[in-house]
């Protein structure tokens, strides 16, 4: 007979047994939590105003009352990392949002349809996909004029394709199985089938995806206000910051090197939390990292 | 002196006790049939011998081969051996064999690792095994790829892969389990030549106790990790002494009791199959000239009365899987009609499908793939309910579902329990318990009973003979085994090529065949009772 190893069993205490034994998995999750916490602080307490200027305090270097230090005007670095944390995960989560919104219902039709739907939709995909992200931004955002709300849109437009081929790639290896040929022969439709047992199926490559896609998200998010064209002055966010350093960097190192790290660390943070979902829903890894 | 000799062997994987106290031989030229059913330890017996254990598996006792301590054997001494003067022969042809090499390279790949000969000495040897295992080169050339060679054909390369040092053992784990019996009959037919040629050690692995019975000189009999019954398998079968042997003796040849048998021509036709036919878009030759399609299934007609049993047989890739799709409008036929209960099924919109759908339901072959693995049994066997015209309640649907799996033999306990925490009977269980749900008139069967264990294999047929006679279901059931047909059905439509050959009553399609490929199917059919026979022939 064919050798079956016996998978675990797939119940809620044995996933959450197998999540806290996975490293990536715990130290992403802690990173995440540690960033969405301090983002949540920010709207209640931050050490210093971020809006006011204190040109007397100029270009400090970290210190007891500045941790992070202080900037050309006189703001306190800490809490302009905190307020902007707030910024890149609520442009980052929109615009995956938007990103899974769209792309799974079309990657999801394209793969119950087939045929000519599937062709259209796969090649406007690739149409879409082709252009590159930050010069499209900075197109939609030239022509909307720049902000945080055109910078969601931007980046979520640029996720719209890669949850499309994801969903579609998942679907398409499902559809084939025999559960969906019984579930057809009880005479379910393609949406009914797509609902009840496409997606479920499919979840877990959309959970991956999408803590991958958040990731890029904050990068983007950073890119286009580096840029000038993410969120406006006086809001403080990561990539503005880094363009305010840039002329400073030998002068006032730490101006960049804390919101440089916190875009690192964020991105790790959720990288390593990707791959930790990723690890802990496939049935078939049960290494331990 | 005996080729392999296992002692005592004990194996288990973390806590979990695997194998107790298992012993066998082999001598040099003999077969040894290993015979059990899942979980019996079959295939851990061999990977043992190979020494291909998972991880956390450990090992008691004394293997020997050839001298040599397999247990206590370095890894380097083992890698020297498998292959070599150890080959294995697994199930599935089509994960066996490298898909982005071509087969010569891999026949050859063996012999240049084991013998350190030039790249063209073992492109000349691989050529000639090939040739011995029947893919002659003037039809094979050593670049194919294996996607481009049917399921046997795959099979007998990787017999050449492990046949080509010329082992003084081979293991081969349910050779023929995935492929029809015509092409088992010649895969068997190869082995057999190959032991006697090289005057090698077999071990045959097989839950086809029919299969092993024609091959091996002497069984032993595997059920739980332990040894049940061994020796000669003349003597073995013949006696019977062991009780677990004669059960699965007679579970491998059981015919379920239907005392109420169909009479034809008693009723007006339940499903009318007539002309149908079923063109796929083959493959294009020339840019300029349209592709000529593929004809899997050419002009077939054929009808079914309400409570009947039709056995629809034929070797894989002849069509009658493509045939069923239809009928359970899964799949659109190119040319004829199909009608069920009078009225035309083929080119109707799904919507107006629902009254068919719901008198007309289907039970696959793979247990493990026909249920959605994240959802609940409950779910899962109403899913044909929403057919009715007014779908249940909750409360009622529960009802339903509690009622159906206490007909199949199932607990209502079962219901809040997801499909991998039963075994492979119980879900073939399932599978029957979603498909008489709606109390269809029709259920069309796909290999229903053909990746189930002999025992359980029984347990099924009688449930489906119960249902039978119970609720009066007719049934088309799809098989490429005899036995099946023989035990279930009132007629036995052969199929080849596509197009019905042969039809008639069961007793009489397989006893008297008169068409070619019903003979073929036939002769070919592993059958326990004459297999014995010839055995006590052979062994006195």
């Amino acid at each position: 007979m064919t050798l079956r190893v016996d998978l675990p069993e797939e119940t809620l205490a044995g996933v959450l047994a197998k999540a806290f034994g996975n490293r990536s998995f715990l130290i992403g999750l802690i990173i995440t939590l540690l960033v969405v916490a301090v983002a949540l602080l920010s709207f209640v307490w931050t050490p210093y105003d971020v809006t006011r200027l204190v040109i007397a305090d100029k270009t400090q270097a970290p210190s007891w009352a500045h941790w992070f230090g202080t900037d050309h005007f006189g703001r306190d670095i800490l809490s302009m990392i905190m307020v902007g944390a707030r910024n890149s995960i609520a442009v980052a989560l929109v615009a995956v949002g938007i990103g899974m919104g769209i792309g799974v219902p079309l990657g999801a039709v394209a793969a119950a349809r087939g045929g000519i739907v599937d062709e259209a939709l796969m090649r406007l995909n690739d149409l879409v996909f082709a252009f590159p992200a930050l010069l499209s931004a900075i197109m939609i955002t030239a022509i909307f004029g720049p902000g945080a709300v055109n910078a969601i849109i931007a980046i979520g437009i640029f996720n719209i394709p890669v949850f499309a081929r994801v969903a579609r790639a998942g679907a398409l290896a499902i559809w084939p199985r025999e559960f969906i040929l019984a579930a057809r022969a009880a005479g379910k439709g393609m949406t009914q089938i797509t609902v009840e047992h496409i997606l479920p199926n499919i979840a877990t490559l959309l959970l991956v995806q999408g803590t991958i896609q958040f990731a890029l998200g904050i990068l983007a998010e950073a890119g286009l206000s580096y840029v000038g064209l993410g969120a406006q002055p006086p809001m403080p966010s990561w990539g503005r910051m880094l363009f305010d350093a840039q002329t400073r960097m030998v002068t006032a190192p730490w101006m960049a090197i804390f919101p440089g790290m916190a875009i690192v660390i964020t991105v790790l943070g959720l990288n390593l939390l990707g791959d930790g979902i990723a690890d802990i829903l496939d049935p078939k890894s049960r290494r331990r990292r | 002196m005996n080729l392999l000799e296992i002692e005592n062997l004990s194996l288990s994987i973390g806590d979990t006790p695997i194998l107790k106290g298992v012993e066998l031989t082999i001598a040099p030229g003999e077969v040894v049939g290993l015979v059990g059913e899942s979980g019996s330890g079959k295939s851990m017996t061999a990977l043992t011998i190979m020494r291909l254990l998972p991880h956390l598996a450990r090992a008691e006792g004394r293997v020997a081969f050839d001298g040599i301590d397999i247990l206590g054997a370095s890894e380097d001494q083992m890698c020297a051996l498998r292959g070599d003067d150890i080959g294995m022969v697994f199930q599935e042809p089509m994960t066996a064999l490298n898909p982005v090499k071509t087969i010569g390279e891999q026949v050859a790949e063996g012999i240049r690792w084991h013998t350190k000969a030039s790249r063209a000495e073992a492109e000349e040897r691989a050529r000639k095994i090939l040739d011995r295992v029947g893919l002659p080169e003037a039809k094979f050339p050593l670049s194919r790829y294996p996607h481009e060679l049917s399921g046997g054909q795959r099979q007998r390369v990787v017999i050449a892969i492990a046949c080509a040092l010329k082992p003084k053992l081979l293991i081969a784990d349910e050779p023929t389990t995935a492929l029809d019996v015509v092409l088992q009959a010649q895969i068997l037919d190869l082995l057999r030549d190959l032991v006697s040629e090289n005057r090698m050690g077999l071990l045959l692995i097989s839950h086809d106790l029919a299969v092993v019975t024609e091959m091996a000189d002497r069984l032993i009999i595997l059920r739980n990790g332990e040894v049940m019954e061994a020796g000669d398998t003349a003597r073995t079968l013949s006696e019977q002494q062991h009780p677990y042997t004669r059960e699965l003796a007679l579970a491998s040849t059981h015919v379920p009791a239907r005392p109420k048998p169909h009479l034809a021509g008693s009723a007006k036709p339940l499903l009318e199959v007539e002309g149908v036919g079923r063109d796929y878009p083959g493959r294009r030759k020339s840019l300029f000239r349209p592709a000529q399609p593929i004809r899997a299934v050419d002009d077939v007609s054929l009808t079914i009365e309400p409570a009947q049993s039709v056995a629809l047989v034929g070797r894989s890739g002849c069509g009658k899987s493509t045939l069923a799709r239809m009928i359970l409008a899964l799949d659109k036929p190119t040319a004829g009609t199909i009608r069920f209960r009078g009225e035309p099924i083929t080119g109707k919109p799904e919507s107006t499908l629902k009254p068919a759908r719901r008198d007309m339901q289907v039970v696959f072959q793979d247990p493990y793939g026909s249920f959605d693995p994240r959802q609940k049994v409950e779910k899962l066997v109403a899913e044909p309910l929403h057919l009715l015209e007014k779908p249940p309640a909750k409360a009622e649907r529960r009802e339903m579902v509690a009622h159906a799996l206490q007909e199949v033999g199932l607990s209502q306990r079962d219901m809040d329990k997801y499909p991998h925490e039963f075994s492979g009977g119980q879900r073939q269980r399932l599978s029957i318990a979603r498909a008489i749900i709606t109390r269809p008139k029709l259920v069309v069967a796909d290999e229903p009973v053909s990746a189930l264990d002999v025992s359980i294999r029984a347990q099924i047929l009688d449930l489906f003979a119960e249902l039978n006679q119970k609720l009066g279901i007719a049934y088309l059931f799809i098989t490429h085994d005899l036995t099946v047909a023989r035990a279930m059905a009132d007629e036995v439509l052969v199929m080849h090529e596509g197009k019905i050959v042969e039809r008639g009553r069961a007793a009489e399609v397989l006893d008297h065949p008169r068409s070619e490929a019903a003979q073929a199917l036939v002769a070919a059919a592993p059958d326990l009772h004459r297999a014995i026979a010839r055995k006590m022939q052979e062994q006195g």
